[in-house]
Formats: C-alpha cells, structure tokens, sequence
C-alpha cells in the first residue's frame, strides 16, 4: 500500500477549491448577460445546484458514479454516507496517493457545475422549483451514471485485476477532464429543455442584449482560474499530465479567444467583449477532454478551432428558432464536441504514454472512432432522459413562470428581489425603475405601468 | 416666463451647464432621460445577433426664465450643446402661468 503523498494531495485540495469558484463564476458569466430583472435567479440557479448536487453526493451520489458494483454502466447504490472513507486512498484504475475524500471532493465539483451549465439555457422563464427538481432527478439519474461511464477506471484489487470501471473509461475513449460527461452532458441536455420549454416571450422581437458586460468578465476570468484546478487537477497528483494539462488549458483558451475576435471583426466589424469572454470559455470547453493526450501546439490548434465554430454555431438557434438563451449549446456542446474529435487527429503517446496516436501522428483513424462513440453515447443518453424528464415536470408541477410573471420579470416574481436599486429615493418605487434601466421594450413598459 | 426644455446629448451636460452659469442663470433641472428622434436608435450586436436599441440615453434640461431671456438662453442652450452631428436633441420653449419659490411663497419672476 503507497504512503499518502503530501505534495499530491495538496494540489487536488486546491485545485478541488478552484473547481467550486467556477460554479460562482459561471453564475456571474450567465448572469451579467440576462436581462436586469432576471440576472438574480439565473445566479440563484447555480447556488441551488451547489446545494443540492453536494447534499446528494455525500449521501448516495459519490458511490452511485464511482462505487464498485462490477457495472461497467452504474455504480453501486448505498447510502454509505462516505464516513467509512477517512482513512481509504483513491483507487481509480491504480491507487494514487491522496485521500479517497480528496478524490470524492474535487469529483463532486463536477458533478455540481454539470447541472449548473444547463441553466443559461433557460434564462429567464424557469420555475425555480422545477429546477431544483430537476437538477435532483438528472444528476442522479443522468450525471452520476455517466461519470461513471467516462471517470471511473475501476477498483485496481491486489492481484492486479481491475473491476467495475466504466465502459467509455475502459474501451479507451480519451476524454481527460469532462468533454463527454460534462460539457456533451450539459449542453445535450440544454437543447433537450430548450425544446421542451420554448422560447421566451419576444424572442428575436425584442432586444435582449446582456445587462452587464463587466459581470461576464469577471465571471469568464473566474471560470479560466478554476479551469486549471478543472484540468489539471484531473491529473490528480502534482506531477508532469497536470503541468502539460495546466499550459494547454492556457494556450487553447488564448487562442480560442482570439479566433471569436476573428470571426466578429470580419463578419460584424467588431470585436467585442462579449465574444472574448465567450471565445475564451468555447476553448476552455474544447481542451477539457484533450489537455493532457496533445502537445501545446496541439492545444492552439483546438482552441482555435473552436473559438472560429461555436462563435458560427451560435448563430444557428435564430435559425433553427430554439431559445438557447445564452448559448449553452453552442458553447458547451460544440465546443465539447470540437475537442472529443479533435483528440482523433492531435493526440499523441509523446506526451502522455497513456494516450494513443492521432491521425495526424500516424495512428489512424482507431482512436478518432473511439471518440466519436463517446460522444455520441453521452450525447444520445443526456438528451433523451432529459427530455422525458423535462415534459414529465412540465406536465405535473410546471416549468415555465406564468406569462405575466416573465414579463414582470422572475427576479420578483420567484425570488421577491430585485438585482439592482437605481432609484435614488431608495427603492420606494424601486419596481418601475429597475424594469425601465432594465429592459426598452414597450410591451414591458406597458405591463408594468398596468400592474403598478 | 418661460419653462425651456433641453434634451441634449449626455456628454454635452458640462458644456450647457458652464455655458447657462455663465450667462447668469441661476438654477436648472436635470434629470436622465431616453428617447429617439428623427436619429432613430441604433443596432448593437451580441454574439453575432443584431439587437436594435431604439432609446437611446439623453439628458433632459429645464429652466424657468423670464420672457426677455428666452431667446438668448435658447441660443446659449443650442450654441454649447451642438455638436452638428445627428442626435444632438431638440430645445422647446413653453409659456408659464405661474412659479412660486416654496420657501418664501414668492410668486412671479421674483420667485425665478
């Protein structure tokens, strides 16, 4: 039995505590693009999710996705609580030596920020219960499933065979950090409910343009900080994969950057700041699977690459007429998608003896068939459950606000907050004037002056 | 007396005001407003999506003068919040039947 290694440990509990910024910064990222009377509950929808996706994991959800049943789909249903795991090293394909609460604690961030990815896709209409219960039922029946596809390489027993690891995780497919399980997984999920909930009331009629940019910055520098905690903790130790993990997660994010500046300065003759908060998380989303199997060079190639097409992407939901609100699909799905396939061509053993060759490093097409089967099975799944999911709670206790409560705005309506006082005589007509700094739109305007 | 509305380009507050001390006034209203005229708004563009923001942001000016300063105040007004580009705002002039300064009840020009 190895010693526990300080050094290791250290890091993953850093990294575990940068992980969980990312949840508070995607709030901030989604919420400085609503509307001002919706920017509460977007962030509100992120803090539940923290809540509710820790609570469960301890009590059921850490072993449902990482418990040895012998499952290569699930693993094992206990209410074990975690107390027995004090003194236990993590065992995930081989021991490593940081505490099995180490592992447990930097894998439940995952499983919080997943289901908090979804949210932006549903931006100012969801009823707040219906997304706490839906946030229960999916990562249990969703998420916890699918880490366990995608993360869990088995218990390693002391005669060296292997047991219970899940099927993606065994057949090979390279998937570093959380393309398939996270960002596939949310965004399948995202266009799911998008289709079941509908557009929003004067969608492509009104202007929605985001509230507060600077909050979009910080909260996509918040994301790009704990990113590193994301990709390089998944190393899992403080050793060579996380420091080759950490400068990819650097470069493919720089250059993902740049190239959605690219593409709006030629096409709308402006960069803005909203596409370089938005370039920046496209190519945090397209390494993730892929930061420790490429070379940096690699890794500039992919953020590239997908900086350039999810900023095309997000233009297909006019097209296509879903009210994706904030992009989650075209971000974190494409981008996921961009980076699981791009692991076919760029990855490489030079760097990683774990990995397998690429197309482009002689290795074939093997690999980039492995990828694809991962992506689409967690595609495939997240969708499907969540669409069922999503009509069942919508034909029983309802999805969507009422009407008139999304024209008020679900700030007041859900939370009876609003975000911000503009009204120097200290809110006493507070109402009138959020919506006016809020939201140009008559139909708004002529809402409130009746209601009021 | 005359009330004399502004509606003006934000930026170009400091200018009308410095302007109107200047020439002696001795008190204005200033409040945020929005709108658009014969400029119409303009289109801002979000993840390659087009939004067009039709109110733009404009500062509203009011001061109370007697008869014989209305026209020059009205020219100092246009004078220092011209810029001769489209959206510069507009400035009307509206007869008052009374004023009354709330501290003393003076009444009429005395209460200006």
């Amino acid at each position: 039995m190895p010693e526990l290694n300080t050094g290791d440990t250290a890091w993953v509990l850093a990294a575990t505590s940068m992980v969980l910024l990312m949840t508070p910064g995607l709030a901030f990222f989604y919420g400085g693009m609503t509307r001002a009377k919706s920017t509460l509950n977007m962030m509100m929808m992120s803090f539940i999710t923290i809540a509710i996706v820790s609570v469960i994991w301890v009590i059921f959800g850490y072993s449902l996705a990482f418990g040895d049943s012998g499952s290569a789909y699930v693993g094992e249903f206990s209410l074990s609580g975690l107390g027995g795991a004090v003194n236990e090293l993590t065992n995930n394909g081989g021991v490593y030596p940081i505490p099995l609460l180490a592992f447990a604690a930097f894998q439940l961030m995952f499983a919080v920020i997943t289901p908090a990815l979804i949210s932006g896709a549903l931006a100012d209409r969801t009823k707040f219960i219906a997304w706490a219960v839906f946030v229960t039922i999916w990562v249990t029946i969703v998420y916890f499933p699918v880490a366990h596809w995608v993360f869990d390489f088995g218990t390693k027993q002391a005669d060296g065979t292997i047991t219970g690891a899940g099927w993606l995780a065994a057949s090979g497919v390279e998937d570093f950090a959380g393309g398939t399980a996270v960002h596939i997984n949310a965004g399948a999920a995202a266009l799911a409910l998008v289709i079941v909930l509908g557009k929003r009331i004067g969608f492509r009629k009104d202007p929605m343009r985001p509230h507060n940019l600077p909050l979009v910055m910080i909260g996509a520098g918040l994301l790009w900080f704990g990113w590193f905690g994301f990709n390089a903790g998944s190393a899992l130790g403080a050793n060579g994969t996380a420091a080759l993990a950490l400068m990819n997660t650097q470069v493919a994010t720089a250059a993902a950057l740049g190239g959605w500046l690219l593409v709006e300065k030629i096409r709308d003759g402006h960069p803005t700041s909203l596409g370089a908060a938005s370039g920046a998380v496209a190519g945090l989303v397209a390494i993730t699977p892929a930061c420790a199997f490429v070379a940096p060079w690699g890794a500039v190639v992919i953020g590239a690459l997908a900086g350039i097409i999810c900023s095309l992407a997000v233009g297909l939901k006019y097209k296509l007429g879903y009210d994706d609100s904030l992009d989650v699909v075209g971000v974190h799905l494409v981008g996921g998608i961009v980076g699981c396939l791009l692991i076919g061509f760029l990855g490489t053993h030079t760097v990683n003896s774990l990995g397998l060759d690429g197309v482009l490093y002689g290795g074939g097409f093997t690999l980039l068939g492995k990828q694809a089967v991962g992506v689409v099975a967690v595609l495939a799944y997240s969708f499907i459950v969540a669409f069922i999911l999503g009509i069942i709670i919508d034909k029983t206790i309802g999805f969507r606000i009422t009407r008139d409560a999304e024209l008020e705005g679900i700030d007041v309506t859900e939370h009876l907050e609003s975000a911000y006082d503009f009204e120097p005589r200290g809110g006493s007509s507070g109402g009138l004037a959020s919506v006016l700094h809020g939201s140009s739109t008559t139909a708004t305007l002529e809402k409130t002056e009746v209601s009021s | 007396m005359k009330l004399i509305t502004a509606i003006i380009k934000p930026f170009k507050l400091d200018d009308v005001k410095s302007a109107l001390e200047t020439f002696g006034l001795s008190g204005m209203t200033v409040s945020e407003a929005s709108g658009f005229g014969r400029q119409g708004g303009h289109t801002e563009v979000y993840r390659g999506a087009e939004y067009t923001v039709d109110l733009i942001p404009k500062v509203r000016l009011e001061v109370l003068v007697d008869d014989s300063d209305a026209d020059s105040v009205v020219d100092v007004i246009v004078k220092s919040a011209q810029t001769g580009r489209i959206g510069d705002g507009k400035v009307w002039v509206v007869p008052v039947d009374a004023v009354v300064r709330v501290r003393t009840g003076e009444r009429g020009s005395q209460a200006l």
